[in-house]
């Protein structure tokens, strides 16, 4: 794979994750929590820096400006959008990675083309 | 000596006034007269008293120790009727005469009414004072249709708290759209279909022209004949100043006082600060400009001056919660040279409206979202030049730390906008004072102490700066639903609501929480007795998928054994099941039953399947069993037998949820074989009679339980647990064992409130006890009708990559 054009994989029909819930995605080596927040949809890798929980199964809220998932372990708050940990600040390790998402068709789509993704493959 | 001052008005603008003029000086002897009976209190929060949110006590700004503790004598109930310029005396309505060398007017205004028939018939209301807003409370409830004439700031929140109080209430407005002086119409639009939302009738463009009825009101009339019914009418049509009294002081009056820009009257020793006043042409409805003119008025009358006042550009915040609504400066883009930038999402119901000339902010619109306000008003007064930012002017570029955003506001930006508090005044009062709390925050600095929209952004900041920041002494669910659980309990049972999201979007952020939201899902469920809209979004993932999660990310499965009784049968069931699946680990309980320890999730499906039990809710925050030892069925010293009454006990109990996990025991003696003394609720049996026991604990801390009742049979003392069952259930706060909700609540009461309370009481907690479990059920029996893909990954529809592919890169 040496282009880094943006690559689309459809993943599923939107009424298979529930508004406001998150559901584990396999997608070869990389496993995704992918969430429908009703307006959008995110995702990012379904591990939690902190000792690897299940991000998939937290419940998503709000922190500050952020929109988070909680993970289910400790409660640490993932930031949706960056995949930094908001809470507690500067205790939750590095970055989870962040995917792009898009919904065409009733359809969700992924792209781990992107660059951040290739490095997770690496 | 000391020169007198007398203060006529012991409302908000004259009394901040008075506080000012302390600062400086201490060389009056203050008189300040008001015809209302109480102490001063924030007018603003009346519309919180109003919907429930508060009491007096909460509202009230400075109690009567302030006045004794700065020598200021207070008058109240006592109306000024007349001056005597000339003598310089006030006259007031026993006839008292007052000598003054300086006086200030702060008359305030009262409510317009416009010209109709019938407004003096009773049922019929303004909403200006406390005394008002205690007759409304006291005529609001379910039942009755109230209309509020007057769509603006003040019959909105009006309308709000009246159909909190229960009422079925129209707003009827004038103009063609809401709030129409603060929104344009397409801003307007949106507030309707938030107060539709909320289950408000809206009718604009409606003039009314009489209120019908005897001497009590039954309807109102408009213009184009149309009559409504209604049995209380609040007229919230706007305001006019009161500045008659003035007159007869011979001091020029317009509408308002008129005052210059040192808050001076047309007599030298004649002030007036506040809304009788009249600036330039310019009439105030709003408290942060009266404290902007006290400040000057101080300044000006004690002689220190410095200070003048230059009229103010309104800014407006309706205070709904769940309706956020702000508008400052001005809108109009008719003019020449003046654009808007805009964005709207009609099914999130957000419309902001930004209005430029130049590439200045001169005015702004903030419906759905009013989260910017304070950007937005800090653009407004500093008159930024925005080009720069043009691109994120509704946008703004993401904070670098999203948890923390209060850092990046410039320390010049207000905070409280009714108070004009500056971040760098809170900083300085946490510094140079030690603030640690926002009880003295707002003494030191009256932050927060108007509207109080900016309470969470003074938190926040005192969180991120003060060393020793302490949270309140009122318990709050949680900084995104700011209420005590028994208040949410209360407005979840008032307002009707039956889900999670409603909760938060009416009284929180309308995003939650892992804290708020799993405890409001315990509420709805509970006030509607499971006839609510469930939402396992709002649930920890154990809810979700009725197993508890392992340090893995895999679950245990623990079934129902009741009373700890099993069979053959049942344990061969398990055994095969076990094998089947591979489990790790096969435990037998501390509460004598058996857990099956690192089951794969997407398996938990079949495995309750293959064993064909019920869930043991192991997981929940529910009934999870009723211990029992052999009793009289087996045991030689058995005086009761506590193995049938275990089981029909956890039985009757069994799928309900609690507010933390709950575990019984029935022992069939004083030997206590099965605990029953350190039990949430323990049943004993001795020689004919049970004793019921409530509030033990052997976990983190050991509490022997507490005797709720000694009962002759079997039948009572089965009922006795159900009762207290469902009070805690109804009482408790989420995540509170029943070991502090006794201590919390007290044993006495809870004995008179339960088992000793009268057969309605009793007849009810249980009738609420059966419809829950009516509606309950064996929640492992999801297994035939799962929710969306709620225990398997989602296998991919297109399988592009391999993980080889990928790992190669
Ligand atoms: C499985 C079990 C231990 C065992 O192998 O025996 C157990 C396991 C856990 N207990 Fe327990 N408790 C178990 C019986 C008890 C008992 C004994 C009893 O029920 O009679 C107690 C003391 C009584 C009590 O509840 O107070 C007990 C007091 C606690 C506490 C302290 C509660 C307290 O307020 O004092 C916690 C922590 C909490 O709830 O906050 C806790 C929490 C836990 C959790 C749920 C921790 C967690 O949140 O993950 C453990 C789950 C382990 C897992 O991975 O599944 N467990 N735990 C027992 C399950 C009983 C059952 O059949 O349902
Ligand atoms: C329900 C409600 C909600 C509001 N919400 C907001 C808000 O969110 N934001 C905002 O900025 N503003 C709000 N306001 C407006 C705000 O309360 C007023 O701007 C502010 O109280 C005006 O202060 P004042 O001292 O001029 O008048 P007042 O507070 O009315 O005080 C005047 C006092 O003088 C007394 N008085 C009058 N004549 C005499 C006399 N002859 N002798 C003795 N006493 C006399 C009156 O009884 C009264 O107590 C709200 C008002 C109401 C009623
Ligand atoms: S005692 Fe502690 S370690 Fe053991 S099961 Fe209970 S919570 Fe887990
Ligand atoms: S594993 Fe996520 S918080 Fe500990």
């Amino acid at each position: 794979m040496n282009t880094l054009t943006e690559q689309w994989i459809q993943i599923t029909p939107t009424s298979e994750v529930p508004l406001r819930e998150g559901r584990e995605v396999k997608l070869g080596s990389i496993n995704i929590a992918l969430f429908n927040l009703g307006d959008r949809w995110m995702a990012l890798e379904n591990r939690c820096p902190h000792g690897h929980g299940p991000l998939a199964d937290g419940i998503v809220g709000g922190y500050g400006t952020a929109t988070t998932v909680t993970c289910p372990m400790h409660s640490r708050r993932i930031c949706l959008d960056s995949g930094a940990v908001v809470k507690p600040l500067g205790q939750g390790g590095p970055c989870v990675r962040t995917f792009p998402v898009k919904v065409e068709d009733g359809i969700v789509m992924l792209d781990i083309q992107d660059s951040k993704a290739r490095e997770v493959a690496a | 000596m000391k020169k007198r001052l007398v203060v006529i008005g012991n409302g908000m603008a004259g009394v901040a006034c008075v506080e000012q003029i302390l600062k400086h000086t201490q060389n009056f002897d203050i008189t300040i007269f008001g015809d209302e009976t109480h102490v001063n209190y924030n007018r603003i929060m009346l519309s919180s008293v109003l919907a429930g949110e508060k009491e007096f006590d909460d509202i009230v700004l400075n109690g009567i120790d302030w006045y004794r503790q700065n020598d200021i004598t207070p008058r109240l109930g006592l109306r000024i009727e007349s001056i005597d310029s000339v003598a310089k005396t006030v006259t007031d309505v026993d006839g008292g005469v007052t000598p003054y060398d300086k006086l200030i007017f702060a008359t305030g205004s009262s409510a317009f009414i416009p010209p109709m028939e019938g407004v003096k018939k009773s049922g019929v209301f303004v909403f200006r004072t406390y005394d008002d807003t205690r007759q409304l409370l006291e005529l609001s409830g379910p039942g009755i249709k109230a209309v509020v004439i007057g769509g603006g700031l003040l019959g909105l929140e009006a309308a709000r708290g009246l159909q909190v109080q229960g009422c079925d209430v129209t707003v009827v407005h004038l103009g063609d759209t809401l709030m129409d002086r603060q929104l344009d119409p397409a801003g307007g639009g949106y507030l309707r279909a938030k107060m539709e939302a909320m289950g408000m009738q809206v009718l604009c463009g409606r003039s009314t022209e009489a209120l019908l009825g005897g001497s009590h009101v039954e309807g109102i009339r408009f213009k184009d004949g149309e009559v409504i019914e209604a049995n209380l009418v609040v007229i919230a049509a706007g305001i006019k100043p009161n500045s008659a009294l003035a007159k007869t002081a011979g001091v020029s009056v317009n509408r308002g006082i008129i005052v210059n820009d040192l808050m001076e009257t047309s007599d030298p020793d004649i002030y007036a600060v506040g809304e009788c006043t009249e600036h330039n042409g310019q009439l105030f409805g709003l408290v942060a400009p009266l404290w902007e003119q006290g400040k000057v008025l101080a300044a000006a009358i004690t002689g220190v001056g410095g200070l003048s006042f230059n009229g103010s550009s309104p800014a407006a915040k309706l205070k709904i919660m769940g309706v956020e609504v702000f508008s400052a400066g001005n809108f109009d883009c008719s003019r020449p040279g003046v654009e808007a930038v805009k964005y709207e999402d009609s099914s999130l119901g957000i419309y902001k409206k930004l209005v430029l000339k130049d590439g200045h902010l001169e005015g702004v619109i903030l419906v759905g979202d009013a989260s910017d306000d304070h950007r937005y008003m800090d653009w407004l007064r500093t008159n930024k030049d925005l080009t720069s930012q043009r691109r994120h002017l509704l946008t703004p570029p993401p904070a670098e730390d999203a948890g923390g955003d209060v850092a990046a506001i410039p320390e010049s930006e207000t905070i409280c906008g009714c108070m004009g508090v500056t971040k760098g005044d809170i900083i300085h009062a946490i510094h140079t004072h030690g603030v640690c709390n926002i009880a003295q925050l707002k003494d030191k600095t009256r932050a927060s102490t108007g509207c109080g929209s900016c309470t969470n952004m003074c938190k926040s900041l005192l969180r991120a700066v003060a060393p020793e920041f302490e949270e309140d002494k009122v318990k709050v669910l949680c900084d995104c639903v700011p209420f005590p659980q028994d208040k949410i309990r209360e407005m979840i049972q008032s307002q009707r609501l039956k889900s999670v999201q409603e909760v938060l979007d009416i009284y929180g952020n309308g995003r939650g929480c892992e804290v708020c939201k799993p405890a409001i899902s315990y509420l709805v469920d509970v006030v509607w007795c499971g006839d609510h809209e469930e939402d396992r979004s709002a649930r920890f993932i154990n809810d979700r998928v009725h197993a508890n999660i392992q340090k893995d990310g895999t679950f245990s499965v623990v079934p129902r054994m009741r009373g700890g009784v099993t069979t053959p049968a049942e344990l061969r069931k398990i055994a095969d099941v076990a094998d089947k699946y591979n489990v790790p680990l096969v435990k037998v309980t501390g509460s004598q039953r058996i857990d099956l320890l690192g089951v794969k999730k997407e398996d938990l499906p079949k495995m309750w399947e293959d064993l064909g039990m019920p869930s043991g809710q192991a997981y929940a925050k529910g009934l999870r069993m009723v211990k029992t030892c052999v009793g009289d069925e087996y045991c030689r010293f058995g005086t009761q037998s506590a193995l049938s009454t275990g089981i029909e006990l956890e039985r009757r109990l069994e799928n309900l949820y609690t507010p933390h996990k709950t575990k019984l025991a029935v022992v069939g003696c004083p030997r206590n074989c099965a605990e029953a003394t350190v039990k949430d609720i323990g049943l004993i049996g001795q020689e004919g009679s049970w004793q019921v026991v409530v509030g033990g604990a052997a976990g983190k801390g050991v509490r022997k339980a507490d005797l709720l009742i000694t009962v002759e049979t079997t039948e009572l003392a089965l009922e006795a647990a159900e009762v207290f069952f469902q009070y805690y259930r109804e009482n408790g706060h989420y995540l509170e064992r029943s070991y502090d909700f006794v201590e919390r609540i007290g044993i006495e009461k809870i004995r008179r409130e339960t088992v000793y309370s009268t057969d309605d009481v009793r007849a009810g907690l249980l009738d609420r006890l059966r419809k829950s479990k009516d509606r309950s059920s064996d929640a492992w029996l999801e297994r035939n009708n799962p929710r969306a893909t709620q225990f398997v990954q989602i296998e991919p529809m297109q399988m592009q990559y391999q993980g080889e592919e990928l790992a190669a890169k």
